[in-house]
């Protein structure tokens, strides 16, 4: 299956990242468009194209945008989440590097949709070099009177934190505090960054928001399945021979997507897939015909999430690679709940011993329990991406854990 | 820490900028500290104290902050920091060699800084490259396809 390439246009080309080079091919049209549209007309437009966010939990992206409380007399902020730091994805960082004017234009559009007139930028603190190139964009889009005229744009680089990926820990991160989340409700819309209604989108959902102003509603949402449309960009890495980011119709199966980035590497014969980012729960071989939109992995029992997809060929250890994520999910707890704090701990270690050949009997069934109890108790859904992992990853892989445990 | 914790005069200016900037103040904390980290080094108490400072806050709660990033050194770090990244498809290309690799190359192991105060290593979560996998982040750089020998020409450079 290919698709033109939407998100993905400019990214062969090195010009583009300079205004002049974006405008060359129509850049700042769908701007100079919305700004004829009534806000409530770019709201519509967002709605019917049935776009989906893009950074993790496929919220209706208009349907958020009307949560905005009508009538709020302060101001309404526009937050990108750019702190990309989902296990296996990548493509926002392209996006910010390669079609910095992108970004900024959906913010444009976005922001006088919600009426905003401030947005921030989250980047995360590792990405120096999207933080330079995209930075040098803002700059540029200041002098050319894009920006400063209805709409500001901070720029704020993160300290290195993944929970600061969920929307609201960014939030308390961009407030000047520890990444912590909160508790919701007040979702952000209501009552997010500096207690003022915030909507946070996901740097790729923001860039697919001109598109749908240029070439309109019914275009985007018939690009993609029927409840959500458009392209998507996936991450594909691991075992396969072409690793990179893929833009294609969200309508696109697990099994074309493999096939799309060169087959299996390795052994060529695949075991597992990680279909949506290292907290979606993992694929066998025999559950690669899905569709990789939002309902699709849900009806097969794991997530889109990011849509980082991470291959692995039958000579890849299962319980090294939940290894490899336990420790990470033990990392990056910001422990403020007792189930994902205490939980994360104990699995790690327990997988941990596991691999070194000292597990017990018991242990796997004690993981499958702690696991399930903590899911859907904690205050934000870090907790609930690590039981996928926990649990897919035993049930599927079982006879493997059980290999390595001394009789 | 000897000398005196101070920002200069232009970056004072810079903080009142940044400061004002965020709808409150405070949000200019983590921008802040990234100055006062690129000034001072590393951020120590004194530096924590000074910066708290500048925002009416606690110490305590700038403490708090810094101890909750990882991009915050509360220790002098190396000249240079090599960040090697370990999660899931860095390691399916064989991320615990290349590691071992810069181990045995520097002689010190995760969390440690030569002798000669050239080179902190880390083992860090994904940096989001993995089409490029194995890779590491050197101070500001992500290297890409890691293979032992680009790991040590990319070492030996490191002055
Ligand atoms: C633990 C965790 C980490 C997340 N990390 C990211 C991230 O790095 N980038 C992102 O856009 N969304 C991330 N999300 C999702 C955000 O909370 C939020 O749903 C998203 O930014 C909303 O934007 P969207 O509707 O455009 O997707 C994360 C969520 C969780 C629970
Ligand atoms: S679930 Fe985990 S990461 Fe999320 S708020 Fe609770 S302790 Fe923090």
């Amino acid at each position: 299956m290919t698709t033109e390439p939407i998100l993905s246009r400019n990214f062969d080309r090195p010009a583009a990242r300079t205004l002049a080079g974006y405008r060359e091919t129509g850049g700042y049209g769908a701007w100079a468009r919305a700004q004829e549209m009534e806000p409530a007309a770019i709201l519509e437009a967002v709605k019917a194209s049935n776009l989906r966010g893009l950074g993790g939990a496929g919220f209706p992206t208009g349907m958020k945008w009307s949560f905005i409380p009508k009538g709020h007399a302060g101001p309404v902020y526009l937050v990108v989440n750019a702190d990309e730091g989902e296990p296996g994805t990548f493509k926002d960082r392209y996006l910010l590097e390669r079609d910095p004017h992108a970004l900024i234009e959906g913010m444009l559009i976005a922001a006088r949709a919600i009426r905003s007139a401030l947005g921030f930028v989250y980047i995360r603190g590792e990405y120096v070099q999207p933080w330079r190139v995209f930075d040098a964009a803002v700059r540029e889009a200041y002098d050319a009177g894009l920006l400063g005229r209805g709409l500001d744009v901070i720029v704020h680089r993160g300290a290195g934190a993944y929970i600061c990926g969920e929307e609201t820990g960014l939030i308390s991160s961009l407030e000047g505090k520890k990444g912590w989340p909160k508790v919701k409700p007040p979702f952000p819309a209501i009552k997010g960054a500096f207690g003022q209604p915030t909507i946070v989108n996901n740097v790729e959902t923001l860039c697919c928001v001109p598109h749908i102003v240029a070439r309109g509603a019914a275009w985007f949402a018939g690009l993609g399945t029927k409840t959500q449309g458009g392209t998507r960009m996936y991450s594909v890495s691991g075992r396969v021979r072409r690793p990179g980011v893929y833009e294609t119709s969200v309508s696109i199966t697990l099994r074309q997507l493999i096939e799309l980035a060169g087959g299996v590497a390795g052994t060529g014969r695949l075991k597992a897939v990680v279909p949506g980012g290292g907290s979606a729960p993992i694929l066998t071989a025999d559950e690669i015909d899905v569709t990789m939109d939002v309902d699709g992995l849900k009806a097969a029992g794991s997530m889109i999430g990011s849509a980082g997809v991470v291959v692995m060929d039958e000579s890849v250890s299962i319980p090294e690679a939940l290894l490899v994520l336990a420790r990470f999910y033990a990392h990056e707890s910001c422990g403020q709940c007792t189930p994902c704090r205490e939980s994360t701990g104990w699995i790690y270690r327990m997988v941990h011993r596991i691999v070194d050949g000292h597990g017990r009997k018991e242990d796997l069934d004690t993981i499958l329990d702690v696991a399930r109890r903590g899911a859907g108790t904690t205050i934000c859904a870090f907790y609930d991406g690590a039981v996928g992992p926990y649990i897919s990853y035993i049930e599927k892989f079982r006879a493997e854990f059980e290999a390595l445990i001394p009789k | 820490m000897s000398a005196a914790v101070a920002f200069s005069p232009e970056q004072l200016a810079e903080v009142r900028r940044l400061q004002a900037l965020y709808p409150d103040r405070r949000g200019a904390l983590l921008p802040v500290l990234h100055m006062a980290q690129d000034t001072f080094g590393w951020i120590s108490l004194d530096v924590e104290a000074y910066v708290a400072g500048l925002f009416d806050l606690s110490p305590a709660h700038v403490h708090e902050v810094v101890t909750f990033y990882t991009l915050y050194f509360r220790q002098p770090k190396g000249r240079h920091v090599v960040a090697v990244c370990h999660n899931l498809s860095c390691h399916l290309a064989g991320a615990p060699d290349i590691l071992r690799h810069v181990r045995e190359r520097l002689g010190i192991d995760v969390g440690e800084t030569s002798d000669d105060g050239r080179v902190t290593l880390q083992s860090v979560e994904c940096l989001c490259a993995c089409e490029a996998a194995p890779m590491m982040q050197v101070d500001d750089r992500y290297e890409l396809h890691l293979t032992p020998e680009t790991v040590d020409r990319i070492l030996e450079e490191l002055r």
